[in-house]
């Protein structure tokens, strides 16, 4: 029987891992500027954790297989390395790998959250409430209008709480179920929650941030490809939440305008 | 420590009325069987939630029989609706968290064998320990009452994030009375294992026999005194965190709630509280948590792998060491769960670091276990091929720690069944091997009955094959982008992983069909199984110097005294390739090279 779990564990290590070589199951062709860097820490890292996986298992199996049910008379024996030995290889093999590891991830990160957006970045809010997304565009003259919560009333549309009554910046303000964003140009996104805790997941963008109700939280990323692309909701927020999502459309900037200028009207 | 010349002295006389004896016992013992009937029932509930929860996902449409019967409201026709299965997983999550990961390995079996281990008669506060248990069982009971109360148990998962934890009834069926019913049963937990840990932290400390120094402890031992000692500070964040969760409800205060919240078009009466407040409350309990399910499965495990392979570990030390590094690095890597949950994107760095260097106690204790093997006499039976499948599992769940302790990679797989796979095989499915391989160990001396050998293996071989076939597509689907606690799968680039969904709830029918067996087993064996002598595995440490079942003060009116490290195995005594802790015959090791 310790021959059978031996190679039982061989079989599902082997089995497990052919997904990951075939490239079975993975996250969608990347269409962000930042995307690369971070694929290239998932792969590093797929490396290093199969290859750990791998050894581990299949060191386990071959002990299992080679001590198990001796001869009552067989000698015992003392793995020639001892604890010391090990505990120095873990320490320096998992150590190294563990630290190159974090420091390259740094840079990934720091694209996305530590760089600021350049000036230039096209700003669009997003808002999340249960259980739909909506986005807004400051309008022609490139303000965004103040938030009023109690003003929010979905039956007239006033989605986002706007007073364009006595708030000149919000009169142009564009709200849209859907968004839209011209290819190559960097997009500064401004997170709000309306009700409870909600996130914006775009796998292909790799992208994904959380709504935290009470606080503005800010994105920022250049999407590289023409084409339409799912936006989920991560964070449980009531009963709706697998059915929240919206669309992101990433468009030729001739597009995008004429988009705009039809969502203005 | 007790004096060897005096016979012990009992300090609470053994019961004679049955509810002493089997409802309100003091005895560690009786408590301990307790906590494990209550982990067993918590299990199956558990289990049969997922199922539940999983064939739902298969086939979403399809009718359950009978499950209206549960909830007319949630399952009408016996078809679930989005928040009911919502509800069922939030209450799967908990009910297994905490009443079962927790309560089983370190509660349970710590609670029978950490005073025997250590060679007293029973835990220093008897009468608290009691209390442990009582409180924990009505915290049960007052999380099950949520299915019946109002519109059903909480929706918000077993992390219960705020705001939706905090603004009542308006966020959705059970967001009312369920929040606060399962909130009042969390903070009863942890008064429970507050209770609990008090007992473990001084029975370790104060009550261990003549010899028996803090090194001479078994390894289950150490793993139930470092466990006790992360749960005094994790439960002790938690009960509050709750506590205020309550307020929110009850009080009128806003600790979780921001300002200017709006729900159906009505600004929420609240202002002034934190979202991420919550977060870093639970998870500073929450990372601990992990370690809490899993540190006791690791010293269960090495326990029986060590009266298996008949030879001593390469270093208990470092084992010792490992776990405890654990405990403490457990709470400097909490933040990881939040990289992208809107903190300062300075400090999801500051925690991936913490995050990855942990893995180095991690793969020093699976190396330490898997070369012990070398040159090893091991035993294949039923508690070692869990403990051995333990390994496997745990180094399968740990790999993936790899990817979530990254901020940059946690971007996509953060929320995914990456996650889900990554903690269900590394404390789900791992601790559960430790509670099986504890059970199967420990039962002889428990019950005075052995465990059916055959049903054991059976079990042992649907459970490991099933539990792979389970959880590691679940980390396929999340590579691939498959977003966790969708009660429906309705996002275009999600239908092509529903066929994977409909293998996996398959291999979750057989697997969980499989438990039966185990239970089957415990009841069948506590009954009619083969009686068991005072030490059938030739084991070595004070559990096995009793009779079996111990008596009620555990050693028969003496103290014992200890003359030996707890693993003599591989040495050649009187009895054969072993010596007892207790005897003072002095051996050689049996090795070629000394």
């Amino acid at each position: 029987m310790a021959k059978f779990f031996a190679a039982t564990i061989v079989v599902i290590a082997i089995l497990s891992a052919i997904p990951i070589l075939r490239h079975t199951w993975t996250a969608p062709e990347d269409i962000s500027t930042h995307g690369a860097l971070i694929d290239e820490q998932m792969s590093e890292t797929m490396a290093e954790a199969g290859i750990s996986f791998l050894a581990a298992q299949f060191i386990l199996a071959f002990f299992v297989w080679k001590f198990s049910n001796r001869a009552p008379d067989a000698k015992l024996k003392k793995f020639p390395g001892g604890a010391k030995g090990l505990v120095i290889g873990a320490l320096l093999v998992v150590g190294i790998e563990v630290m190159a590891l974090g420091i390259f991830g740094v840079k990934a990160w720091a694209n996305v959250y530590l760089d600021a957006p350049s000036a230039n970045a096209m700003p669009i809010q997003v808002q999340a409430g249960q259980f739909a997304f909506y986005f807004r565009y400051p309008g022609p003259d490139g303000k965004f209008g103040g938030l009023h919560p109690e003003l929010i009333n979905e039956g007239s549309q006033n989605i986002f709480g706007l007073d364009p009554e006595h708030d000149v910046d919000a009169r142009d303000d564009i709200v849209a179920a859907e968004m839209a964003i011209p290819v190559n140009k960097e997009i500064h996104l401004l997170m709000h929650a309306k009700d409870v805790g909600h996130s914006f997941f775009v796998r292909e963008l790799r992208v994904q941030q959380d709504f935290v109700p009470g606080l503005d939280v800010s994105l920022h990323f250049t999407a590289t490809k023409i084409g339409k692309y799912e936006i989920v909701c991560t964070q449980l927020c009531g009963l709706g939440h697998y059915n929240m999502k919206a669309y992101l459309e990433v468009m030729s900037q001739q597009d995008f305008d004429d988009w705009l200028k039809k969502q203005g009207q | 420590m007790h004096d060897m010349s005096v016979p012990a002295a009992h300090h609470h006389a053994p019961p004679t009325s049955f509810i002493r004896k089997h409802v309100f016992s003091l005895d560690h013992k009786v408590i301990g069987k307790q906590y494990y009937g209550l982990a067993l029932l918590a299990a199956y509930v558990g289990m049969g939630l997922s199922w539940l929860m999983r064939f739902h996902l298969a086939w979403n449409s399809t009718a359950i029989p009978g499950l209206q019967f549960l909830s007319a409201s949630g399952a009408p026709g016996g078809v679930m609706t989005p928040e009911y299965y919502l509800q069922l997983m939030t209450m799967h999550g908990t009910i297994m968290v905490f009443f079962v990961l927790t309560t089983a390995p370190f509660a349970a079996f710590g609670n029978y064998f950490l005073p025997i281990q250590v060679g007293a008669e029973d835990m220093p506060f008897p009468r608290f320990n009691m209390m442990s248990f009582w409180v924990t069982f009505t915290a049960f009971l007052v999380l099950m009452s949520s299915f019946f109360v109002g519109d059903g148990p909480t929706l918000g998962g077993w992390t219960q994030y705020a705001p939706l934890n905090a603004i009542g009834a308006v966020g959705g069926p059970g967001q009312g009375t369920g929040v606060v019913l399962w909130a009042t049963s969390i903070a009863l937990f942890c008064v429970g294992q507050l209770l609990g840990a008090l007992n473990f932290i001084s029975t370790t400390l104060d009550l261990r026999v003549k010899g028996m120094s803090l090194m001479r402890l078994p390894l289950s031992a150490w793993s139930w005194f470092i466990t006790s000692c992360i749960g005094l500070t994790a439960f002790a964040v938690l009960m509050p965190a709750c506590i205020l969760v309550i307020l929110d409800h009850v009080a009128g205060t806003s600790f979780f709630v921001a300002s200017g919240l709006v729900m159906n078009d009505q600004v929420l009466p609240h202002s002034g509280g934190s979202t991420l407040l919550w977060q870093h409350l639970f998870w500073f309990f929450g990372h601990p948590e992990v370690y809490i399910a899993i540190v006791p499965s690791m010293g269960i495990v090495s326990h029986i792998l060590l009266a298996n392979q008949r030879k001593q570990m390469l270093s208990q030390r470092v084992l010792i060491y490992s776990m405890g590094a654990l405990a403490v690095l457990s709470y400097m890597v909490y933040g990881h769960h939040m990289f992208v949950s809107g903190m300062n994107p300075f400090s999801s760095l500051a925690f991936s670091f913490p995050t990855l260097v942990i893995t180095i106690p991690s793969t020093i204790i699976v190396l330490i276990w898997t070369f012990s093997l070398y040159g090893a006499k091991l035993r294949i039976n039923s508690a070692s091929l869990f403990s051995l499948g333990f390994i496997s599992m745990f180094v399968s769940g740990g790999v993936s720690g790899f990817f979530l302790a990254q901020p940059s990679i946690d971007i996509m797989l953060h929320a995914t069944y990456f996650v889900v796979g990554h903690f269900h095989l590394v404390m789900g499915v791992a601790a559960m091997f430790g509670i099986f391989a504890g059970t199967y160990f420990w039962f002889p001396k428990m019950t005075g009955r052995m465990m059916n050998e055959t049903l054991g293996k059976a079990h042992f071989w649907l459970s490991f094959v099933g539990a792979y076939c389970i959880f590691m597509p679940f980390h396929y689907l999340g590579m691939a982008g498959n977003v966790r606690r969708y009660s429906t799968f309705t996002d275009d680039f999600l239908q092509p992983l529903i066929p994977v969904h409909r293998f996996i709830t398959i291999a979750a029918l057989i697997t969980g069909a499989a438990q039966l067996i185990f239970l089957f087993n415990v009841i069948y064996s506590r009954f009619k199984g083969a009686p068991a002598v005072d030490n059938p595995w030739e084991a070595t440490s004070l559990e096995w110097s009793t009779a079996t079942p111990p008596p009620f003060d555990n050693f028969g009116g003496k103290h014992p005294i200890v003359y030996h490290d707890p693993y003599q195995y591989g040495v050649k005594s009187s009895v054969g390739d072993y010596v007892m802790q207790t005897s003072p015959e002095q051996v050689e090791t049996e090795f070629e090279e000394k």
